[in-house]
């Protein structure tokens, strides 16, 4: 850059002559005017409005300008400057909504093609139905315990009232574990999650709230409607002053949550060693609720016209029970039920057939997804 | 139980307009459930009248003889001339009186009856048989009914009995009362507040004299009697109601003296034997067999005797398994006339492990180890005589034996208000009595107390709550009412919560859950290829399996996963990942068999271990198998087929929910391919803890379970992966950039990547964030046995800027450490 030089006429500098002045900027209009699309029009504002576009350039010089020429240059090379910049900006915004109107359709693609390239698995719905269920009572304060598979006898016998040679001993059917000689174990598959009540009671402060979701076993074939493998869910309470109120209300939670609300609930009194008194208990058939009772021209296959669903047994947790589990019968009361998890997936979800449950289809699973 | 109902009503009052469904009902709801409700003859329309046969003409020419009848039917067929009907049965004479069905009627199955030519003649009807009418299973002839049964031309249908609703009870082991017209009567008597009136009520006249000679062992039986019937006509035959109500009992009709047994045994619930008393050799004596006493049941199975089963013997032995059968050479027989009819009252325990021993599942048997009432004896032996002499044209001995040495039951002592506050409901001032009273008990009110004594035939009754249930299942279940429990539960333990979160990630990285049997055979374990001495074959057995080819329960998830792939690529599916979290069992060695511990309290702390001591040890695992491609082909290219190394990541992503890194090591463990298996472990308290295995499947166990080749697995123990667990100690994140260093380094070929990556780690210092391997190079460069592995470390400081200076000394370090552990070279 020249030093000021007052002589210096402004005219003779070249780049800063009004005819040049005009041509760049003409120059730059027109290459503008002629970009075709966005990728062109960056290249024009590189070539035209960058700092080493011939207008940035002539700028420069007006520096070295006497005063008097300053601002007669300024205001001419400032003018072309700022008509470039307007030309840029109109035409940028004529080709980005070209581009909005033409080149993004022209890139679009088909979002129906399948992209599993990592295919998905699933949970199996009897684990996820029986998650459902305990929540239901996790949400209201319950605790979920747990007991082992393989039990002792004591455990899911004795401590549960039955009695050695009573028939309730052998009602169900159940598969003993040898011993090592041959002889017995004393040990069994449990058949139901009732043990849990008593392994709850040893092992817990009381008062106990707790369910107790598991396996059980008993030697049944499998076939459309039994499995010698199932699920339960044991529910137990015992605390000071527990009546059949509160087992009700809870089997009312467990339908309500699982099956809507609306629907009645009934106990029909019966019988199980450890608990007296004991109850069965229905559920209004979800689907008929009770209209195909005696219309055979609307039969239920789900309630079997009955207008009732079983759903599981129940009762007063037999103070015998609490004897054997080391509970005071006399300060502490309770209350237990059992539910299917089986059936409750199959009424919930109508799954048709026990074969389907056990046999690892993935078709089946997938259905349900990971937490359906 | 199956309970016609109108038989029932000749006990019980029960309003007319009460159906049999409206009763099956209400029975059910307290407590007797009513299974089902057969309305026997519902689809039977009439005409069906009595006839007289006026004459037979034999046809003859076919392939078994025909008669040609005609009968009188009065004015039943519209005109009142004798009907004309082709009839192949042969029992009947001129004369007889039968059960005619004219053209129009329907019998029991659809059976219309029409008017039609047959053998040669027009049938307008037919002369029924018991079957054909549904009254009971006879298939030697019609029936002919005694003189005087009916009037000819008049409606058989409903003198008959040949509609009938039969309630079908299923009773439940604590209710024996209920195997019985009589108990059900009286719950159904309570339920309408109506009368009962008890069959067994009526006065018996005191003995005139001994009756048959017998002993009893009080602690086998405390209540016996015998009581005879002499002259008994062996060919009266048993009358139609008694033949038709067994029937409906689902009870077979035999003959007369048997029928009459069992039908007061379902009229009182006694059962009753009945000997012929010529047979018998002296006194009766109740006792316990001997052990290697013979006995041949009626069943004609000679069965060895059992020191624990309670016999009948006389002079010469053991005459029945007392309340199980009866013997055969004593059996009351069809020419028997002297009948001594015995009703005892045997210990229930006793008979329900004789009924088990011998594999006999009686009437009787399912009576006595319910609970018989121990006061009906009398009244039921002497109904059963009395009957064979009204139908049988007996002679009641009045001299009988009534052997009673039963103990009067003690009261239960309950708060009147018991009952409520079992139910949560307020019953008014006495309910409890009314409703204990309507069961039998004998009820005493005593200030704030109810003393009562359960009766004879409810053994069942022995505690406070069983009071109770008596006066809510009267009382009604439907109105108690429904509130909610509240508790203040800690919500899920984070085992419980890992669990959950281990099945999701698995679902979410492609693996379907199943839920396979426990059981395995001696093949499934060989199909793994398992040593002789592996852990593994160390299985519980059961003493009953379903299937003889799987007895044991299962020592690992293996077997019942590759099952389970197999099942799906037998469907038609080619990638197939699976997995299944559950219990192995795994039993302790010289495990001793679990105690039965008392029941009278809790058990101590000590008689707690020797029961742990003998369960076997129950781990939760996780087990996963996969086959075909991880990645799916497609649209975008080629798939990716699952390797070995899916396998571990999969095991690696279980861990990696419980914050868990697991370290591998090359290992050779069936069932896996001996070179591409890792043994997995994680740190607890700095000690390495083996939680599974990973890999590809051996080329052997792939063929054993038919299963894709290359098939991979992993099995690891989440109890133990769970002990690796540490409290998560948050990280600060540091701002500054991150300064990035790559090193490829050349090592032996044999040596683990894990174990250079490691070495890097320990060796890059406190400003390593990660450390990655990008790269793996054999080949001519590295020269022969070699290779080239190459990371990308990470640095950043928590407080600066790092230097380039400082980056490249932390990698220094880093590969200098891994130098002096694998002897790597920084690749040139």
């Amino acid at each position: 850059m020249s030093a000021p030089n007052n002589s210096f006429d402004p005219v003779e500098v070249t780049p800063l002559h009004p005819d040049e002045v005009a041509r760049m900027r003409e120059e730059a209009l027109a290459a503008i005017e002629a970009a075709a699309d966005l990728a062109e029009l960056k290249e024009v504002r590189l070539a035209h409005a960058s700092d080493r576009s011939p207008l940035a350039l002539a700028n420069r010089e007006i520096g070295a300008l006497p005063p008097a020429a300053k601002a007669d240059a300024g205001k001419r090379v400032g003018g072309a400057r700022r008509d470039v910049g307007q030309a840029l900006k109109a035409r940028q915004a004529v080709l980005e909504a070209e581009r909005d109107e033409r080149v993004l359709i022209e890139e679009r693609v088909d979002v129906t093609l399948p992209w599993d390239r990592a295919p998905r698995g699933s949970r199996h719905p009897l684990t996820t139905v029986a998650e459902r269920v305990a929540d239901l009572f996790v949400g209201m304060g319950f605790e979920i315990a747990e007991g082992p598979e393989v039990e002792a006898e004591w455990f899911n016998f004795d401590a549960l009232n039955f009695q050695p040679d009573h028939p309730a001993r052998t009602m169900q059917d159940t598969f003993f574990v040898e011993g090592p000689d041959g002889g017995p174990s004393g040990l069994v598959m449990r058949t139901h999650t009732s043990p849990v009540q008593v392994r709850a009671l040893l092992s817990r402060e009381l008062p106990v709230y707790v369910v107790a979701p598991g396996k059980t076993f008993r030697t049944d074939e499998l076939d459309a409607t039994h499995s010698p493998v199932f699920h339960q869910l044991e529910g137990l309470v015992v605390d000071r002053g527990v009546t059949l109120a509160h087992l009700r209300g809870a089997i009312d939670a467990y339908v309500e949550g699982v099956f809507g609300e609306g629907l009645r609930t009934r106990f029909r009194a019966s019988y199980f060693p450890f608990t007296e008194p004991s109850a069965e208990v229905d559920m209004e058939c979800f689907v008929c609720r009770g209209a195909s009772v005696g219309d055979s021209d609307a039969a239920c296959r789900t309630c079997s016209s009955e207008g009732w669903i079983e759903i599981g047994g129940c009762g007063v947790v037999n103070p015998r029970v609490l004897t054997a589990a080391g509970v005071d019968p006399e300060v502490y009361s309770g209350w237990a039920f059992g539910l299917g998890i089986e059936r409750t997936l199959m009424f919930a979800h109508g799954v048709r057939d026990m074969h389907d449950m056990v046999e690892g289809d993935i078709r089946f699973t997938s259905a349900f997804g990971s937490e359906n | 139980m199956r309970v016609p109902l109108s038989w029932l009503r000749e006990y019980v009052d029960l309003p007319a307009e009460v159906t049999a469904r409206e009763l099956a009902g209400r029975l059910t709801l307290a407590g007797l459930e009513v299974e089902t409700v057969d309305a026997l003859g519902a689809d039977l329309s009439g005409p069906v009248v009595y006839g007289r046969v006026l004459s037979i003409e034999e046809l003859t020419g076919f392939k078994k003889p025909i008669r040609f009848c005609r009968v009188d039917v009065g004015r039943a067929n519209g005109t009142g001339e004798p009907q004309e009907i082709v009839c192949g049965a042969r029992n009947f004479s001129e004369g007889d009186l039968v059960v005619v069905s004219l053209p129009g009627a329907e019998l029991p199955g659809g059976f219309r009856i029409g008017a039609r030519k047959t053998y040669g003649r027009m049938s307008a009807g037919m002369i029924c048989s018991a079957t054909e009418l549904g009254l009971w299973e006879d298939h030697s002839g019609i029936v002919v009914l005694p003189e005087g049964f009916g009037e000819v031309g008049e409606d058989a249908i409903g003198p008959l009995g040949l509609r009938e609703d039969v309630l079908d009870i299923a009773v439940t082991p604590d209710r024996g009362y209920a195997l019985s017209l009589r108990g059900v009567a009286r719950d159904a008597a309570a339920l309408y507040g109506v009368e009962l009136r008890d069959p067994a009520a009526a006065a018996v006249a005191e003995p005139t004299g001994e009756g048959h000679p017998a002993e009893i062992d009080p602690a086998l039986c405390d209540r016996y009697v015998l009581r005879g019937a002499t002259g008994f006509d062996p060919d009266a035959p048993t009358p139609l109601w008694m033949k038709r109500r067994l029937h409906q009992c689902g009870v077979r009709p035999v003959s007369l003296a048997v029928d009459v047994t069992n039908y007061v045994m379902l009229e009182l619930g006694q059962p009753l034997h009945a000997w012929d008393r010529a047979q018998l050799r002296g006194a009766l004596r109740v006792r316990a067999a001997q052990e290697g006493e013979k006995l041949e049941t009626l069943d004609h199975v000679q069965r060895s005797l059992d020191a624990d089963d309670i016999v009948i013997a006389d002079d010469s032995g053991p005459v029945n398994i007392a309340g199980v059968m009866g013997g055969l050479t004593t059996e009351i027989s069809l020419t028997s006339t002297e009948v001594l009819i015995e009703a005892g009252h045997f210990e229930a325990m006793h008979i329900a492990r004789a009924s088990r021993r011998h594999q006999l599942s009686s009437e009787s048997s399912r009576r006595f180890e319910r609970g018989v009432d121990s006061a009906v004896q009398l009244a039921a032996a002497t109904r059963a005589v009395e009957l064979l002499a009204e139908l049988g044209g007996a002679t009641v001995e009045t001299a009988y034996t009534h052997l009673d040495r039963t103990v009067p039951r003690e009261p239960i002592t309950v708060r009147a208000s018991h009952a409520g506050s079992v139910a949560g409901v307020d019953y008014p001032e006495g309910t409890t009595e009314k409703w204990l009273s309507a069961v039998g008990c004998e009820v005493e009110r005593d200030g704030d107390l109810v003393r009562a004594t359960p009766p004879t035939w409810r053994p069942d009754i022995t505690d406070p709550n069983d009071l109770a249930e008596e006066v809510i299942r009267f009382e009604g279940y439907e109105n108690i009412p429904s509130i909610r429990p509240l508790a203040s539960g800690r919500g899920l333990t984070a085992s419980q919560r890992l669990r959950r979160a281990v099945g999701r990630a698995l679902a979410d990285t492609g693996f379907h859950e199943v839920l396979n049997y426990p059981f395995v055979g001696q093949r499934d374990l060989d199909g793994l290829q398992l040593e002789a001495d592996d852990d593994r074959r160390r299985a519980l057995r059961l003493a009953n399996p379903l299937n003889d080819e799987e007895p044991l329960l299962r020592t690992t998830l293996l077997p019942g996963l590759f099952k389970a792939l197999a099942r799906n690529v037998g469907r038609g599916f080619t990638d197939v990942a699976l997995y299944e979290t559950g219990l192995v069992y795994r039993p302790r060695p010289d495990a001793p068999s679990a105690p039965i511990l008392p029941v009278d309290r809790g058990p101590t702390a000590e008689e707690l271990a020797r029961i742990d001591a003998a369960l076997p040890e129950q781990p939760r695992r996780v087990g996963a198998v996969i086959a075909g491609n991880a990645e799916r082909a497609g649209w975008w290219g080629p798939g990716r087929e699952a390797v070995w190394a899916d396998a571990i990541q999969a095991a690696r992503d279980i861990a990696r929910v419980a914050g868990v890194e697991l370290e591998a090591e090359a290992d050779q463990h069936a069932p896996w391919h001996p070179g591409r298996c890792a043994a997995l472990y994680v740190r607890v308290d700095g000690e390495r803890l083996l939680v599974g295995h990973a890999g590809e499947l051996h080329p052997r166990t792939v063929k054993a379970f038919g299963l894709p080749e290359r098939a991979c697995a992993v099995e690891v123990e989440l109890d133990r992966i769970e002990r690796a667990r540490t409290p998560v100690v948050a990280p600060e994140v540091s701002t500054y950039p991150v300064a990035t260093q790559d090193v490829a380094l050349v090592v032996d070929a044999s040596v683990p990547v894990g174990r250079i990556s490691e070495a890097l780690a320990d060796g890059a210092g406190e400003l390593l964030e990660s450390v990655r391997l990008f790269d793996v190079y054999t080949g001519e460069q590295v020269g022969e046995g070699r290779k080239s592995v190459a990371f990308t470390l990470r640095f950043r400081a928590a407080d600066r800027t790092l230097t380039a200076e400082e980056a490249s000394a932390a990698r220094d370090a880093a590969v200098a450490v891994a130098a002096e552990r694998t002897g790597a070279v920084l690749r040139g």
